[in-house]
């Protein structure tokens, strides 16, 4: 049995150019020669996602064009025991897919297709390289759309979205991933083809779906997708809230909820990332606020006035001290703006930043915030604040300067610490990013010995033999044991145009 | 030691010696769906000397209680902020507890609209058949640490470990509810729910009752923004000439609906078997050969109840129409003459595509619990 995620000596080049080899010639008389790469200039594009600090090479990449492939490259990497990474369209925060030396990346980016949509039943069939956005591009002229909808839409693909149970600004109201895919097919290890969910509304036996979602690419290769597509709201309106104080901000979220309404989006920002959005995107932010929150409502123009009307009166019973609502579309992609475009704005006032992903209670929001910036002063190191407030999920961008090594290190403890206070105020370390390789020691804090078991027996249950993406998400007992002593050192994330979080 | 304590240690005590004693333990809360599912007769594990509401703060929109918990002082405390659970569990029977809810993982009326028991399910704290005490998810909505272990105990009717509490998901009451009902064939209902919900509409629950090939009565709620039920009712008018119901009249029979308390579900004779089938969207109407009396149709279709013979010939060829239309089918409830020991489910081996999953299934079992101490076969 492999443990991959133990700390091991790396391989010697004799024994990686052999694995190499005997792999490359068991999958060439299954793949054309296009779909299969070893040449290292063709494969230093897979060395990493979009967490650019975790870089390895892979043995090679294999890019199957149809799911009969997959099955048969999984196959026979399980018979040769040769550990796999699947990878969607690398735009992952934490590392997910970062290959392993001894290992072949399975790029799912040529499976493309939408196969179908049904607007009669509010589905689209879609393999796994579709992008996130493509769907509801494609669905709209039917009036529906694909609900979830993370920053990074434009690029990511859903079978990376199934594989990160995906979330996005809409999520409060319109659910994750899990409660808007039907059904996924996918392959296991073993190169048996499956089916987890279904068009019906459960399935016999225990409920596979549900553990597939959000399962890092550690149990099974997604090959086909089934998406549920909702109705479009004929409106949306957005409130700008600017308050003097955090905590007032903090408990107006509270109070929102309190009042029985789910905002369709509910968002906040502190100050230091006013500041640099503004500057970035001037979406004419009250600069002065200590606090800033966004709530929009959609609906049919009846319901968002109902909503606008009865939002506006909590914000104005929490102390807001200046409320604007969007007047039109225009106004409300501007008023968007600085929130969607906060990470290439913290890139322009820093050299480098480190984005954490935990979730709190929303009761605990002033009491995190205040604590960040307590620790902002002992790590000597800036702190942007922006998360989705309407379900807790915080991403603190730690500000630092990659090319001084101690500030890297600063920037690794101030975030660890985060991650630390989330856990203790009754949250999770990771949100919607994913434990991958980056956030696996912090896994050694939220779970007990017994969890992490548990979640080694379900690894188990699906892949016997530990070969799928087996040095992700789950730690090791030793990797535990060794945590606090190791440390991987890293840089930047790919990608900065993309919008995020 | 408190009382909580106590019950924790008592449960480990229990599944220790059952795992000694190479024997099974049946999980039992109020004892209220305790027909529903596989018979067995192993030793009874209760849970309901483990209960009380641990936390609810109403603007997290969370609830954390415990296994033994009535579902009706869960819904008494929500009803007093003004949430509700929204997949609307049926209780059958005054005792329902919260963890046989959540193990039954049964939803009601709105579950095309508002989504499954599972969808709500945040996290757990379980005893596995180690005796270990575990706990997976949390009580936030966004949460991607670990493996989802919480949403699998839902509807695994006890048999891949104990739990002892939840934190579900809860939502504010909606601000307005109203009912609408006509006749109407099951043929054009069927096309009509669905038209209606691929667009921006309040549409909440539905259910059509009648004989196959005759017209029957449909009902349906919608439910939302006060703003959002008003504009609905004239452009759903525009498709069919509906009647309002009484308010009173439509939540007893919202309630009658899910409770199965209606006369099309309750008169089942001796011989009969209260078939469940679980349906795609796109199913249209089935013809059930010797079915019998009224079925009831209800998340739009997608969950259908018939009335017919209860023998292993009849459930063969309703599982395999419920097969070839890309769904399954139960046995729910049966007669008092049919045999109580025969299988009431699907089986993963019967459909091609989740043969693979059998295998992944038993070994899931097994890390759960190696001694089978929650192998029941109550769920196979």
């Amino acid at each position: 049995m492999i443990y991959m995620n133990m700390v091991t000596p790396p391989p010697d080049l004799a024994t990686i150019t052999a694995l190499q080899s005997k792999l490359v010639s068991a999958l060439r008389p299954i793949l054309p020669e296009h779909a299969l790469l070893w040449e290292p200039e063709d494969t230093i594009p897979y060395e990493c996602d979009g967490l650019a600090a975790y870089r390895k090479m892979p043995l090679a990449v294999a890019l199957p064009e149809t799911e009969g492939q997959v099955a048969q490259i999984l196959k026979i990497c399980f018979d040769l025991e040769i550990p796999v990474v699947p990878r969607g369209s690398g735009t992952g925060l934490s590392g997910g897919a970062m290959p392993i030396s001894q290992g072949l990346v399975l790029s799912l980016a040529k499976l493309k297709k939408i196969i179908s949509i049904d607007p009669f039943t509010r589905t689209a069939v879609v393999q796994p390289g579709v992008r996130n956005l493509a769907i509801s591009e494609a669905v709209a002229h039917l009036g529906l759309y694909y609900a979830p909808d993370p920053s990074s839409q434009i690029a990511c693909s859903i079978g990376g979205n199934v594989n990160e149970n995906s979330g996005g600004v809409h999520c409060l109201k319109y659910g994750l991933t899990l409660h808007n895919v039907l059904k996924v097919r996918g392959v296991l290890m073993n190169g048996n083809i499956v089916e987890f969910g279904s068009l019906a509304p459960d399935t016999p036996g225990l409920d596979l779906l549900a553990i597939i979602m959000g399962s890092e690419g550690m149990l099974a290769v997604v090959t086909e997708v089934t998406v549920k597509l909702i109705a479009k709201p004929k409106l949306a309106r957005v409130i700008l809230a600017s308050f003097d104080d955090i905590e007032k901000g903090a408990n107006a979220v509270a109070a929102i909820i309190a009042a029985g309404i789910i905002p369709a989006g509910l968002e906040m920002m502190d100050k230091a990332t006013t500041r640099a959005v503004e500057e970035f995107v001037h979406a004419g932010y009250d600069l002065d606020a200590q606090a800033i929150l966004l709530c929009e409502s959609d609906g049919t123009p009846e319901e968002v006035a109902e909503e606008i009307e009865r939002m506006t009166q909590v914000l104005e019973q929490s102390g807001a001290s200046c409320i604007q609502i969007s007047k039109d579309e225009t106004e409300r992609l501007k008023f968007w703006s600085g929130r969607k475009n906060a990470f290439p704005a913290a890139g322009r006032i820093a050299a480098d930043y480190y984005c954490m992903d935990g979730t709190i209670p929303r009761r605990h929001i002033a009491t995190l915030l205040k604590r960040i910036q307590a620790m902002e002063k002992k790590y000597k190191l800036g702190c942007l604040n922006v998360f989705h407030a309407g379900d807790g999920n915080m991403h603190p961008l730690i500000l630092f300067n990659g090319a001084d090594p101690d500030e890297w290190h600063r920037a690794e403890e101030f975030g660890t610490e985060i991650l630390e206070a989330c856990v203790e105020l009754g949250g999770t370390i990771t949100g919607e990013h994913g434990v991958g390789i980056e956030k696996i020691n912090s896994m050694c804090i939220q779970f007990g010995e017994g969890e992490r078991e548990s979640f080694w027996g379900v690894k188990s249950a699906f892949d016997p033999k530990h070969l799928l993406n087996p040095d992700k998400g789950i730690p090791t007992l030793n990797r535990c044991a060794e945590y606090g002593r190791m440390r991987i050192s890293g840089g930047k994330l790919a990608h900065p145009e993309l919008e995020r979080f | 030691m408190s009382n909580s304590n106590q019950s924790i240690h008592a449960f480990r005590e229990q599944i220790l010696n059952a795992a000694q004693n190479k024997t099974s333990l049946s999980i039992e809360g109020g004892g209220t769906k305790s027909w529903y599912g596989n018979l067995n007769h192993f030793e009874k594990l209760h849970t309901s000397s483990y209960s009380g509401i641990l936390e609810y703060q109403p603007e997290e929109l969370v609830i954390t209680a415990c296994a033994g918990t009535p579902l009706k002082e869960i819904q008494t405390a929500l009803a007093d902020k003004n949430q509700v659970l929204a997949f609307e569990p049926p209780h059958f029977g005054e005792a329902a507890t919260f963890g046989g809810v959540l193990a039954a993982g049964l939803a009601g009326p709105s579950r095309i609209s508002a989504g499954s028991l599972r969808d709500f399910v945040l996290g757990v704290r379980i005893m596995d058949g180690k005796g270990q005490d575990l706990a997976f998810g949390g009580k936030v909505i966004k949460n991607v640490a670990g493996y989802d272990v919480s949403r699998l105990l839902p509807g695994s009717l006890g048999t891949l470990s104990l739990l002892l509490e939840a934190s579900v998901k809860v939502l504010p009451k909606p601000a307005a509810t109203i009912s609408l009902r006509c006749n109407i064939s099951q043929a054009r209902a069927l096309l009509l729910l669905n038209e209606w919900a691929g667009q921006p509409l309040p549409l909440s629950a539905s259910g059509w009752i009648g004989n196959a090939n005759q017209d029957g009565e449909l009902t349906i709620r919608l439910e939302g923004a006060i703003a959002a039920v008003k504009t609905a009712i004239p452009l759903m008018g525009a498709s069919i000439n509906m009647e309002e119901l009484d308010p009173h009249l439509a939540l007893k029979f919202w309630n009658d609906l899910r409770e199965q308390e209606l006369s099309s579900f309750n008169n089942l004779t001796a011989d009969e078997t209260l078939y469940r089938l679980a349906l795609p969207a796109a199913c249209g109407p089935l013809n059930i050969p010797k079915a019998n009396g009224e079925m009831v149709l209800e998340w739009h279709g997608q969950q259908r109840w018939v009335k017919a013979p209860g023998d292993e010939a009849t459930f063969a060829l309703i599982k395999q129409i419920a097969s070839s239309n890309g769904g399954h089918a139960t046995r729910f409830r049966q007669g008092v003459n049919v045999d109580p020991l025969n299988q009431r489910f699907t089986l993963l081996t019967e459909q091609a595509h989740s043969i693979a999953l059998e295998a992944v299934q038993a070994r899931l079992r097994s890390a759960f619990d190696p001694a089978g101490v929650f192998v029941t076969s109550r769920l196979p």
